[in-house]
């Protein structure tokens, strides 16, 4: 039989190419209306991510350009992820637009969609250099995003600062990369899979300790982006510093961006090595002890946050740490439920976030001292907050209770089934006793805006767009509270995808 | 709509989320929408009844399932069935009356909204607890409305009695709850399971050793005798009385503490299988209302002569279960189970409307003291009435509510002579107690002139719900006369239905009972035919041991509170004098420590001094590292991190890897963390703070 070229399949493509070229449109439009565009440019970047949305859901399944890019389920599910919070992150940045980067809206809402545009090429790479590069069009934007501020020190500081440790996790991902090439011989992640095996086989079981090194740079290097102890430490000081649409979208995007590298090259390519009889190259309790920390570290340092912007900073560290339990275990169940954790804490953080920027904006402070008494003057955000905190914290019935319930369900069911696993009851003891401490700074900040003596001096007169968000936000926390099944439904079949 | 039946306990709650969120400072709104919601759920649970009856009486279980995952199922149940049906109609009957009631009474309150968002949450927690199908379910609404209880009990936390009563209710009931926990676990652990079916046919079955199945009822009673009240944990009832009255009226009358009759009601299938346990909930049921009534005899407080009252009568209808279930396994027919929660429900009613009428009257004279009130039945038409009415009915008087449970009651006790005895003795101790109080407070002549001019009846938002209640205390027990072939029995029943009989005799003897009761009080406190002071006089030492409730507070004080403080005490002490004697030791120390060699001391001093000051100086220099141009900082800990971690691998694997990987992963690893160190320097640490450090000096990590 003759050799054939693998397809190509432009049409797999689509969604990407069409919101890379949007966000050209956007830019482009904004220089044409000579800077005037207004909200427009907004919007304009808003409808892109809907119809991006709608090509995505009339693509279709299916794999191209010589198996490096496949649109599987969980593919398509992590992409509606990213935009999603694309669409949230911009939603919330209008007020920030009109008054402080009036300059360079173009730039701005263009690199948000450039940045989705790496989350959905990462998402879609089955292939190591192809996952790399979608991790590095996913972040580069975001640099200049974070200081996007050009004459707010913090910001530019934020911005240099998330670019040099960018930079150097990148290269540490890279030489991870390059460890697992020159161990398998291949980039694609299915053959390297296939290749480990057999190299472990012909050393009888010993691969050789090189795994190691590729196990522990690449997991610094993915580390970095989910903001996992202990390579979470930009975290705080760049979510304090960027604007504050941008920092939810690095909670949210990045962190999903960060998930899925972490899927595709854990749980598919290393997927092997995940138990811990495959010592010393095993990575499972690995991670549960990084996990471990994320909850410890992340919901402790939360505790004594003053700055809302940094409390939330800590929290989404603490909600990777559970997101990493879903991770290791590793069943048909692990990933559903970081499917579905990573689908409601969008709605829950960016919804936060969202509410943090209306009152940034009013109030100029990111203070959690700067809400008190809010909910005298402005019941209905203080009410959002409430709802969105009390998600976080895991408060049925709203989503993040099952979000959490998934999670620590699908551990236990992982710990019970099969032996040698038990260690994973630890993650969910530690998981279920972090989950007061968080319970505690999440209420504090409703504390401060419910139980304050006085009423607030600002009343909050939030704009369309971000009152938009907010919505969304309220009703994707309280529909998944009550019907948790629409998007486990979905969710549940994502292990059958990975797995094959 | 039975299917539906959760929607009833879910309108509190979203009246409950509603007014903390939004409603807070919008009264108006906040009562009418609590009010709102109640009376919907109201109507609902007649839908409910209806449809109940319609069904035969036929028990409905819904399942609400929310998601299985992992083989684990998240879901929630209900249970509706003749109990629930009847449960549902008196909640929300008498919480609709006394939200009405609360308007007016707690009209200027300056916590208005707050008091109708923790009644709407209560609402939400009686109704939820009534619906569970599950014994699981039923403990967590079970603690939600002992935690309403407190906060409502605490209400007006600025008065300490209040407060104090709040938390006196929190702990007693805990003592309860603990038995409850305890009794739960261990059917649960014989049975494997939560759901009443399930655990009641799975006992039917012999799942629990008789042994172990009476130990287990009598725990799970403890749950019962902290809710309801009962010997000896009833003290916390009288006390919960600082609460508001309407509270009072819905809580601590009406719903909540009928909760643990309720529990033994809904447990009769497994109680009726331990003749043991139910004779010890009989016991308790009869000396919780034997003391009660003794005690309510010589109370002057209005609202704590009905506190006894409600112990009392919740003594008889715990009595009446449980020698239903005593008889019951024993193989003989009685009408306890029907007569108990007959009583239940017109209880409900009397006493709800007895305490709004106290309410009213307090309301009017501000005071809560029978012996400054007198002579105002004139002047408050229809709290009076309503009130006397409701006294016609609890005394037991033809054909009032209450004669009918009541007569249940004694023919379910007529079995027994010796609770029989007592039953009657309660029965006309209660008609005597509650014709002392409406003497005192409504006829004679005025003992405070003062207070009696400034008398006047309550606004018709308060009187309207009292005129309904007063209907319901007379009516609600006509669907139990004896002589209907479908009344209260045939659809309220456990195992078989119980086919009432009009028995005339004990009609007779509790009718004249309770005349005699009501009579007594006429001569002492209409007639003055025998003076009250010189009955007191004579039995002077059991006045006082009544009018002092047996001294059970300070009988507690005594042997669990004091013993606790005098502990506390006792560490406090013992703390001071050990820290007393070690600073006055190491005073001693010191002056013999300088007296002995002052060159020694100068030297020890000026080489701590030296030495603290390298120790900052070192510190502080680690510590601008660390702070300085937090960038490299943070590279270096993400690298170090990465070392370690790596590391640690391989450090498991010690004894299998060759040593020379390892020592060239170590010397890695330290030249690497050398190297970043360096250029970390070379960025010099006092200008890095003041560039780059702006954000670092804000670091709160």
């Amino acid at each position: 039989m003759e050799a054939q070229l693998p397809p190509y399949s432009i049409k797999m493509m689509l969604p990407e190419l069409f919101l890379f070229v949007w966000a050209l449109v956007v830019i482009t439009f904004d220089l044409l209306t000579r800077r005037k565009s207004g909200s427009a440019v907004g919007y304009l970047a808003m409808l892109g991510l809907v119809i991006c949305g709608g090509i995505l859901s009339i693509t279709g399944y299916g794999r191209g350009f010589g198996m490096m890019f496949i649109n599987d389920p969980v593919a398509v599910f992590f992409k509606v992820i990213f935009l999603g919070a694309a669409f949230m992150a911009i939603g919330s940045s209008f007020g920030i637009t009109n008054r402080k980067i009036v300059n360079h809206r173009g730039e701005y809402f263009g690199l948000i969609l450039l940045s989705t545009v790496g989350m959905m090429f990462l998402a879609s790479s089955q292939e190591l250099l192809s996952l790399y590069i979608g991790l590095e069009l996913t972040t580069i934007p975001l640099f200049v995003l974070a200081g996007f501020f050009k004459d707010d020190r913090k910001s530019v500081e934020s911005g240099i600062k998330y670019m040099i440790m960018g930079a150097l996790s990148s290269a540490l991902l890279l030489y991870g990369i390059s460890f697992l090439y020159g161990l398998s011989g291949t980039t694609d992640i299915v053959q390297m899979k296939i290749n480990l095996a057999v190299t472990q086989l012909a050393n009888e079981g010993d691969i050789g300790v090189i795994l190691i090194l590729a196990t522990v740079t690449i997991l610094a290097g993915i580390g970095f982006k989910l903001a996992l102890p202990p390579f979470h430490q930009w975290a705080p000081d760049v979510y304090e510093g960027s604007p504050t649409p941008i920092a939810a979208f690095l909670s949210v995007g990045s962190k999903a961006a960060g998930i899925v590298a972490f899927v595709k090259i854990m749980m598919l390519g290393l997927e092997a090595f995940y138990d811990p009889v495959m010592k010393p190259n095993d990575w499972g309790i690995l991670v549960g002890v990084l996990a471990i920390a994320a909850m410890v570290w992340g919901n402790v340092a939360a505790v004594r946050q003053s700055n809302i912007k940094r409390m939330l900073a800590f929290s989404s560290i603490a909600q990777a740490g559970y997101i990493m339990i879903g991770m290791v275990a590793m069943n048909q169940y692990g990933l559903a439920a970081v499917g579905f954790y990573t689908f409601v804490y969008m709605f829950a953080n960016m919804g936060a976030f969202a509410i943090v920027t209306v009152v940034e904006d009013q109030t100029g402070s990111c203070k959690i001292s700067s809400y008190a008494g809010l909910s005298r003057t402005s019941p209905f955000l203080s009410a959002a907050l409430a709802v969105f905190l009390l998600s976080l914290a895991g408060i049925p019935p709203l989503a993040g209770f099952f979000a959490k319930y998934y999670v620590f369900a699908a551990a236990i069911a992982m710990a019970g089934s099969s032996n040698g696993h038990t260690w994973l009851y630890w993650l969910v003891g530690v998981g279920l006793l972090t989950t007061v401490f968080a319970l505690y700074y999440y209420a504090n900040v409703i504390k401060t805006a419910y139980f304050a003596r006085e009423a607030s001096p600002y009343r909050l007169r939030p704009l369309r767009p971000a009152l938009l968000v907010i919505a969304i936000g309220l009703l994707g926390v309280l529909i998944f509270g009550v019907v948790p099944e629409t998007i486990v439904d979905f969710a549940r079949d994502l292990p059958y995808y990975i797995a094959h | 709509m039975t299917e539906y039946a959760y929607i009833i306990a879910l309108l509190p709650a979203l009246s409950f989320v509603l007014i903390v969120f939004f409603l807070r400072f919008k009264e108006f709104l906040a009562a009418g929408f609590s009010i709102a919601m109640i009376v919907i759920g109201w109507i609902l649970s007649i839908v409910v009844l209806a449809e109940t009856l319609g069904r035969g009486g036929e028990a409905y279980e819904g399942f609400f399932h929310i998601t299985s995952f992992a083989s684990l199922n998240f879901e929630f149940g209900i249970l509706v069935d003749p109990l629930t049906a009847m449960m549902l109609i008196v909640v929300t009957t008498v919480a609709s009356c006394v939200q009405i009631y609360s308007i007016g009474y707690m009209k200027g309150d300056p916590r208005f909204s707050r008091f109708f968002a923790y009644l709407s949450l209560f609402c939400f927690s009686m109704l939820g607890l009534v619906l569970a199908n599950n014994f699981f379910m039923i403990f967590i609404f079970w603690e939600l409305v002992g935690l309403t209880s407190y906060l409502l009990i605490g209400f007006w936390f600025e008065k300490k009695v209040a407060a104090d009563a709040g938390k006196k209710a929190f702990i007693t009931t805990r003592i309860g709850d603990l038995g409850f926990i305890i009794g739960l676990l261990m059917i649960a652990t014989y049975t494997g399971t939560f759901n009443y079916g399930e655990v009641f046919s799975r006992v039917a079955g012999g799942a629990i050793p008789a042994g172990a199945l009476t130990v287990a009822l009598v725990f799970l009673f403890g749950g019962a005798i902290g809710k309801s009240a009962q010997f000896p944990l009833h003290v916390w009832l009288p006390d919960a009385m600082e609460g508001p009255t309407p509270v009072s009226a819905l809580i601590h009358a009406a719903t909540m503490v009928v909760a643990g009759v309720y529990l033994v009601a809904r447990a009769m299938p497994i109680f009726s299988g331990s003749a043991e346990a139910s004779l010890v909930v009989a016991t308790i049921g009869i000396i919780t209302s034997l003391l009660a009534a003794s005690i309510g005899l010589v109370q002057n407080d209005i609202k704590r002569v009905l506190a006894y009252s409600t112990v009392s009568q919740l003594g008889y209808m715990i009595m009446a279960l449980g020698l239903y279930g005593h008889d019951t396994a024993l193989g003989h027919h009685s009408p306890g189970y029907y007569a108990g929660t007959f009583h239940l429900m017109t209880h409900a009613f009397f006493k709800g409307l007895l305490f709004l009428g106290a309410g009213s009257v307090i309301h009017a004279v501000h005071t809560n003291d029978i012996q400054e009130m007198g002579g105002l039945a004139p002047k408050m038409k229809t709290t009076a009435l309503t009130f006397m009415i409701a006294s016609l009915s609890i005394a037991g008087i033809f054909p009032f509510a209450g004669f009918w449970s009541k007569d249940e009651i004694v023919a379910a006790a007529s079995y027994h002579p010796v609770f029989l005895v007592l039953t009657l003795a309660v029965a006309f101790m209660t008609a005597f107690y509650m014709w002392r109080l409406c003497f005192l407070t409504f006829f004679g002549k005025p003992r405070d002139q003062h207070r009696f001019d400034h008398a006047h009846e309550s606004p018709r938002v308060m009187t309207w719900p009292l005129v309904f209640l007063a209907v319901l205390s007379v009516v609600a027990g006509w669907v139990g006369l004896p002589w209907l072939s479908q009344g209260f029995a045939s659809f309220v029943f456990h195992g078989e239905a119980y086919h009432p009989h009009a028995n005339w005799l004990l009609m007779a003897i509790s009718t004249v009972v309770a005349v005699a009761g009501i009579g007594l009080a006429w001569l002492i406190y209409y007639k003055k035919k025998i003076s009250a002071d010189r009955l007191a006089e004579r039995f002077r030492p059991i006045y006082t041991l009544l009018y002092n409730k047996y001294y059970f507070d300070e009988l507690y004080d005594l042997i669990i509170v004091r013993p606790v403080l005098a502990f506390a005490t006792f560490m406090w002490s013992f703390d001071n004098w050990v820290i007393d004697g070690l600073v006055n030791g190491i005073a001693k120390l010191t002056i013999l420590w300088s007296d002995l060699k002052l060159w020694f001391d100068t030297w020890i001093v000026d080489g701590a001094v030296n030495g603290a000051g390298w120790i900052v100086q070192q510190g502080s220099a680690l510590l601008r590292f660390v702070q300085a141009g937090a960038v490299q900082f943070y590279a270096l800990f993400l690298l170090v991190a990465m070392v370690l971690l790596a590391l640690v691998k391989f450090e498991v694997v010690m004894v299998t890897v060759d040593w020379p990987v390892l020592s060239v992963i170590m010397l890695a690893g330290i030249a690497l963390l050398v190297l970043v160190s360096r250029t970390a320097h070379r960025a010099g640490p006092a200008e890095a703070t003041a560039d780059t450090g702006s954000v670092g000096v804000e670091k709160e990590e």
